[in-house]
């Protein structure tokens, strides 16, 4: 059998899992892998500006691609550093891998030089840690950690090297094992039958249902399924901040967002609704608002891999653990049986066409999509610069966001027909995702269209990654919304603390962005006159080659709406401008 | 209502960790933790008393099974089941005391296992409730020190909690 040494097993066991790209940061604990990466040369490495991005693009590139990214960082500082971008993954379940050097065994509870106890400081935000005691164990750990990472509710997992054990001198034989048992974790691969039965009953005798779909749907490669049943059913459709893609937006059946920044009839139905079908999602406190007031007359079906997830925030009449796969072709086949059964089960038609009906007043009311006007300004205002970004790229692109107004008005205005294309920091609502996400996209993808939809107060927590796009020639598109202020805090300080914006202003100290991203050999362009807004989202995305980061001055006091009434609202309680709500 | 969770884990480092980072991360409280090797020693039995309503504890039993470290979870509470907890308690043995303190422990069937010129130390195992009748029962005599085991627990009967 071959002789490898720990450095060279994490590098091969890292080829034999057919693993793309290592995000990571070299640093003292971390040098023998490092060399051995170096002698491989199999594997290749980006090596990010800050170990915070190089989390976040592993992040970004496992969302895109649906396989789980790949992070190697040092002990102490590279390691807490990674843990903002490890917690972001943690809370949108994305699968990764995270591999930590450590000092030496002996060091270690020494407080030795960049010594931290990792596995102590991630361990409420991964699915599973490792910390590696002999080498010999290195083929098996790591195979569970890429199993444990992407199987069931996907996670990041961590796995905590010492330094010596991945000496070159110290050999051992290496096998990378085909496959993994666990006894103590055995995810479920498929829904109970009796419940499936039952979630079919209710559906089929549903008069206002919704089907409100999650980031679970697109984790679990549910989307294709989900849209033919909600087709066949004829059943309204509502995403979450996570599952935008998981149906298509330009659907008739698409209410939209729902949330404290969903959509007037996506709000409206799922408060109105009798039935409510829900698949990988949440109930987060974005979208119930009150939860005592959540959804009155609804009975709730819930589909999701995690038991944990199902009733932990809401009573759920019929729930249904499982992978979203299996679950909603088992779902399929029992209305299909149902229908066809002596009792011939079918939606009420005549309910459906009025519940529809209702949806359809909803929407012309005050829906986003159909006529409703936001503010007026001399300024660009940023839903149009979204809606710019969204023809140019033909709706097409890949769209990784910050957090703040930018994320919301990128999530209401562009409308993803497909699922992956929207990356964003849903959970832990991390500023400073969207440039490193981005990258990792597009070195997956080289050939798709990336734009990053940021704040000038976001792109700044990791603005370094501009020297990493440039020296793999990483050609995003930065589109920058820039309103001078941190916008969403001073949204919530203008509706709630009489326009005292404590600490969220800084235009007079903010840098020249072109000028910065020519510093870094990027094309920088300012966008401040409406005329000149679609030929420039234009002429950026024409230069193929080029990262280009466009600084679009936008009207400052524009706020996000609708917006929940909050804290005591129901679903249906809503801001819809400054001065209106429901 | 109080609750007693039975937990097989693998006997791994950093499995316990795991378990009372989980209480204290999500708000959860533990009354009292128990956690030894069982007969297969790559396994630890691990017995913890909480207090919930069945929300609480459906979500606390769901998370504890989605530590990986954990083979199963148990509530015994949920039927007949024995529970045992041990005491000792340092207690002042002088003058009258000595005597009303081996009198006490004699009435609850406890041990004095230690015994010094001026102190007992007791042994007393029982449903924790007894142990808090005994306590009390001490009466005036002056207890220095105490220290419980904390909970352990099995189900009757032919039910068992294995893998």
């Amino acid at each position: 059998m071959e002789q490898l040494s720990g450095g060279d097993m994490i590098v091969r066991a890292l080829e034999d899992e057919g693993v793309e790209y290592i995000f990571g940061y070299p640093g003292g604990a971390a040098l023998h892998i490092y060399d051995s990466i170096f002698k491989a040369n199999s594997v290749p490495h980006i090596l990010v500006r800050h170990e915070q991005a190089a989390a976040h693009a592993a992040d970004g590139y496992a969302r895109a691609t649906g396989k789980p990214g790949v992070v190697l960082v040092t002990s102490g500082p590279g390691a807490t550093n990674a843990i903002t971008g490890i917690a972001t993954a943690y809370m949108d379940s994305i699968p990764m891998v995270v591999i930590s050097g450590q000092v030496q065994s002996h060091l270690i509870g020494e407080d030795a030089f960049q010594e931290t106890d990792m596995v102590g400081i991630s361990r409420p935000i991964v699915k599973h840690s490792f910390m590696v005691q002999r080498t010999e164990d290195i083929p098996s750990i790591i195979k569970k950690a890429f199993y444990i990472a992407t199987t069931g509710r996907p996670g990041p997992v961590v796995v905590d090297v010492p330094k010596d054990l991945t000496h070159p001198e110290h050999k051992f034989d290496y096998e990378y094992p085909e496959s993994v048992s666990m006894r103590s974790y055995q995810p479920s691969t498929k829904g109970h039958s009796g419940q499936v039965r039952k979630a079919a009953r209710l559906l089929l005798n549903a008069k206002r249902p919704v089907i409100y779909a999650g980031g679970g749907v697109i984790q679990g490669e549910g989307s294709e399924l989900l849209t033919q049943l909600a087709r066949k059913l004829n059943y309204p459709v509502t995403n979450t901040l996570m599952g935008l893609g998981a149906y298509p937006a330009t659907d008739r059946q698409f209410l939209g967002m729902l949330g404290m920044h969903g959509f007037y009839e996506a709000n409206m139905a799922m408060h109105h609704s009798d039935v409510i079908l829900a698949v990988g999602a949440r109930f987060d406190d974005r979208v119930t608002n009150t939860v005592s007031k959540f959804c009155p007359g609804a009975k709730i079906i819930h589909i999701d891999v995690d038991p944990a997830s199902i009733a932990k925030i809401v009573p759920v009449d019929v729930p249904i653990v499982g992978p979203v796969t299996t679950v909603l072709k088992d779902l399929d086949a029992q209305i299909d049986q149902q229908q066809a059964s002596s009792e011939r089960t079918m939606p009420d038609a005549e309910a459906i066409a009025d519940w529809w009906s209702q949806i359809d007043n909803w929407r012309a009311a005050h829906g986003l999509w159909h006529g409703r006007r936001y503010g007026e300004s001399d300024l660009i205002m940023p839903q149009d610069a979204i809606t710019a970004l969204y023809e140019a790229t033909n709706g097409e692109a890949y769209v990784t966001s910050d957090v703040g107004q930018h994320q919301m008005f990128a999530a209401q205005y562009y409308k993803f027909d497909y699922p992956r294309r929207w990356i964003n920091s849903g959970g832990l609502g991390t500023m400073g995702f969207g440039l490193p996400a981005a990258m990792g996209i597009k070195l997956a993808m080289p050939d798709a269209e990336v734009a990053c939809v940021t704040g000038e107060g976001s792109i700044q927590m990791n603005i370094q990654e501009l020297s990493t796009c440039a020296q793999y020639n990483v050609p995003v598109k930065i589109v920058n919304l820039r309103n001078n202020y941190l916008g969403m805090v001073k949204q919530w300080q203008d509706m709630q603390y009489d326009s005292r914006y404590s600490e969220s202003h800084y235009a007079s100290s903010l840098p020249d962005f072109v000028k910065l991203a020519e510093a870094y050999g990027h094309v920088g362009m300012e966008i401040k006159d409406k005329a000149d807004l679609e030929p420039a989202i234009y002429e950026a995305f024409a230069m193929k080659d080029k990262l280009v980061f466009l600084d679009i001055f936008v009207e400052p006091d524009e706020h996000v709406y609708p917006m929940h009434v909050a804290p005591s609202g129901a679903m249906k309680d809503m801001w819809l401008s400054k001065t209106e709500r429901t | 209502m109080r609750r007693i969770l039975s937990v097989l884990m693998e006997n791994e480092p950093g499995a316990l960790s795991r378990v009372v980072g989980l209480f204290s991360q999500r708000g959860y409280n533990i009354e009292s933790l128990n956690v030894a090797p069982t007969a297969d020693n790559t396994l630890s039995r691990l017995t913890l008393t909480t207090t919930g309503d069945d929300l609480k504890i459906e979500q606390i039993t769901k998370h504890l099974n989605k530590i990986i470290d954990v083979v199963k979870v148990v509530d015994l509470t949920e039927g007949a089941h024995v529970e045992r907890d041990t005491l000792l308690v340092k207690v002042r043995a002088e003058g009258a005391q000595r005597d009303e303190v081996k009198r006490t422990t004699d009435i609850f069937r406890g041990n004095i296992i230690d015994v010094g010129p001026a102190t007992y130390i007791v042994q007393l195992t029982g449903p924790i409730d007894k142990l808090d009748s005994f306590l009390s029962a001490l009466g005036e005599a002056e207890i220095l020190e105490v220290v419980r085991s904390g909970v352990a627990g099995m189900a009757r009967g032919e039910k068992v909690l294995t893998i």
